[in-house]
């Protein structure tokens, strides 16, 4: 795995039909940090995470990754910089496996070429192996031994967003972007998971990046977090800072009173 | 137990890794090694056939099955196969060479059709594809200095390394050869990174391109080895035709090979095969159907098309997954036995996917 780097999101702006979903938005993640973004719903926090995936093209502003300028990759070279990510509405591949999820996870580390993969030639199966290998110390690390031949089809809810992180895990990430890892997860869920990111955290020192409405979660792993509204930033700082800012409280009541 | 299973990892990858599965593929195999002592002629003829279909209907499987992109001109590469097979023997190449550079031919066009196709999506994807289909099928009839036109093109014999392999099982045993590597072959990929990369395209082309999978270029390479694939058993087909017309390659061919693939069970090598089992056996049927039914409807012309749909409509409302879901269903009910509930194979819950993005 490569070095975490920082992340640095400058003047950052995207407009759909008009509507500016992310406006002028300048933020830096420190390497090894755990970062959170919060704000209302279609605030724009999900939209932020697929500009940095590079799934959006932005109508103007920077991001860069350490030296790297992300602007200048498309989306599937970006994982290739040390950038993962997970979804809001989980993407799995619902017809595969747990394992077979797990191993695409790997694709950005494994050589390919069809012809000998059609003749599965040794090399092709040393190179299974391996990869399994790394494959089974993440399934160890988020305990999902017991999912690892099901179809994801036939996963509960709660497994699926902890397959999901795994399958990001396994593309071995120095930043992983979570787009609300709790969300529709119970309460002993996500105790779990904030278990399994402070794990993460501290065995593979991945910088964190994550969209959580989860006040208690982000409280509890957050260093820093970010509040945006209608596409515009309000306030960073530690979370106790951002919970008391006048704006941010307003942002809130405005919408969920 | 953990212990257990890290050291078996070569047992998963193994593409048979239970006892029972080994037995019955060995059965099938030594059956098919063994067809010609028992089988006559004609109907050693029609097993051949059918493992040229199965071949063709791998080829798709791996397009729409696997990768999901749907096609509805596979026929053409039925027919690129097939016509440039004839033509390079007649040319004076060597069986060997002759049928793989038909299958590359057919790959290179495959993949050039791949690079269009690889942004279109469901609608367009299927108009494009029959658009190809029938831009083949008309450029097989207009040619005629290189295809004979409508007239037609005799195939040369079939002839391996000089030997001339006229009888029945000769040429049944080149067909079972190139079947044997094409499933085997097939098999391979999906316990590879290149057929992981294809299902990952199916399932969610987003999550596949931020795992770092190109997804226009496995879109491309799909196209390309599927459509070799096809190639290879249009060549094939070629011999057992014996003389090549354009219409042989036609739309309802290309509906032929879909149906075979739907009705097998879409996302899975065995349902191709169990696919062209049932396309082998549909004419048998048919015959049996027309004797049996009043003359008024058993003479009615378009009875094999209605047919087809017929089949095409109740799989798809009664059984998604095909003869192989069903053979998934009655093997669980004897391994589990009497355990066996039906909600077994109910989906636990659907949940929303984004259809913002794809
Ligand atoms: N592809 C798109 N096309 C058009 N509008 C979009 C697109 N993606 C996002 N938007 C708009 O951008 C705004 C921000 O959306 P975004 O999904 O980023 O919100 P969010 O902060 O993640 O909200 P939530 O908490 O509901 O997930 C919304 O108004 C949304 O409708
Ligand atoms: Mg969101």
């Amino acid at each position: 795995m490569s070095a975490p780097q920082r992340l640095s999101v400058e003047n950052l702006s995207i407009e759909f039909g008009g509507v500016h979903a992310v406006e002028d938005v300048s933020f830096d993640v420190e390497p090894g940090e755990t970062f959170a973004i919060i704000g209302p719903n279609g605030a724009g926090k999900s939209t932020i995470f697929n500009l940095i995936s590079r799934l959006y093209q932005p109508t103007s502003g920077s991001i860069h990754y350490g030296e790297q300028d992300l602007l200048r990759l498309p989306a599937h070279k970006v994982v290739y910089t040390g950038i993962g990510r997970t979804f809001q509405n989980i993407e799995l591949f619902e017809q595969a496996t747990v394992l077979q999820n797990l191993l695409v996870g790997r694709h950005a580390h494994m050589r390919r070429n069809p012809f000998s993969d059609f003749l599965f030639w040794p090399g092709v199966r040393k190179s299974e192996i391996e990869h399994r290998a790394k494959v089974e110390d993440i399934i160890d690390l988020l305990e999902i031994a017991q999912y690892r031949d099901e179809r994801i089809a036939d996963l509960p809810y709660g497994a699926r967003k902890n397959v999901e992180l795994a399958r990001a895990l396994c593309a071995e990430p120095s930043l992983l972007l979570l787009d609300e890892p709790a969300s529709g997860l119970n309460n002993e869920e996500t105790d779990d998971i904030s278990f399994y990111l402070e794990d993460v955290k501290h065995d593979l020192g991945i910088t964190l990046v994550m969209v959580e409405h989860d006040m208690n979660l982000v409280g509890q792993v957050a260093d820093r977090v970010m509040a945006i509204n209608d596409g515009r930033l309000l306030a960073i700082g530690s979370p106790d800072e951002v919970r008391e800012n006048p704006d941010v409280q307003r942002a809130y009541l405005g919408v969920t009173e | 137990m953990q212990f257990l299973f890290k050291t078996a990892y070569n047992d998963d990858i193994r593409f048979l890794a239970k006892t029972g599965e080994k037995v019955r593929v060995a059965i099938v195999v030594l059956f098919l090694l063994a067809a010609p002592l028992f089988l006559q002629d004609y109907y050693l003829a029609e097993l051949g056939l059918l493992l040229v279909y199965a071949i063709a209907g791998v080829g798709l499987m791996l397009l729409t099955g696997h990768t999901g992109q749907v096609s509805f001109g596979h026929a053409g590469f039925l027919g690129i196969g097939a016509y440039a097979h004839s033509v390079l023997l007649a040319h004076g190449l060597p069986f060997i060479v002759s049928i793989f550079a038909s299958a590359a031919l057919a790959g290179l066009v495959g993949m050039a059709l791949g690079r269009s196709a690889s942004k279109m999506h469901g609608f367009y994807l299927a108009i494009a594809t029959l658009a190809f289909g029938i831009l083949i099928e008309t450029l097989f009839g207009e040619w005629s200095s290189v295809t004979g036109g409508h007239m037609g093109l005799a195939v040369p014999s079939l002839q391996v390394f000089g030997m001339s392999l006229t009888e029945v099982w000769q040429q049944y045993y080149v067909d079972l050869f190139f079947a044997l590597i094409v499933i085997a072959g097939a098999a391979n990929l999906f316990r590879s990174p290149t057929g992981r990369s294809f299902v990952a395209v199916r399932d969610s082309e987003l999550s596949a391109r931020c795992l770092g999978v190109n997804v226009e270029w496995v879109k491309i390479q799909a196209f390309g080895i599927s459509a070799a694939i096809t190639g290879l058993a249009g060549a094939l087909l070629a011999h057992h035709l014996t003389y090549l017309a354009p219409d042989v390659f036609g739309v309802l061919e290309s509906l032929k090979l879909l149906l075979m693939i739907v009705v097998g069970g879409l996302g899975t090598i065995l349902g191709a095969i169990l696919g062209a089992i049932v396309i082998s056996l549909l004419p048998v049927g048919i015959s049996f159907l027309k004797g049996v039914l009043p003359a008024g409807i058993g003479q009615t012309a378009g009875l094999e098309p209605l047919l087809f749909g017929l089949i095409i409509v109740l799989v798809i409302i009664f059984e998604p997954a095909g003869l192989y879901g069903r053979w998934m269903k009655i093997r669980f009910f004897f391994e589990t036995f009497p355990y066996y509930r039906k909600s077994s194979f109910v989906r636990q819950k659907t949940y929303l996917k984004t259809d913002r993005m794809r």
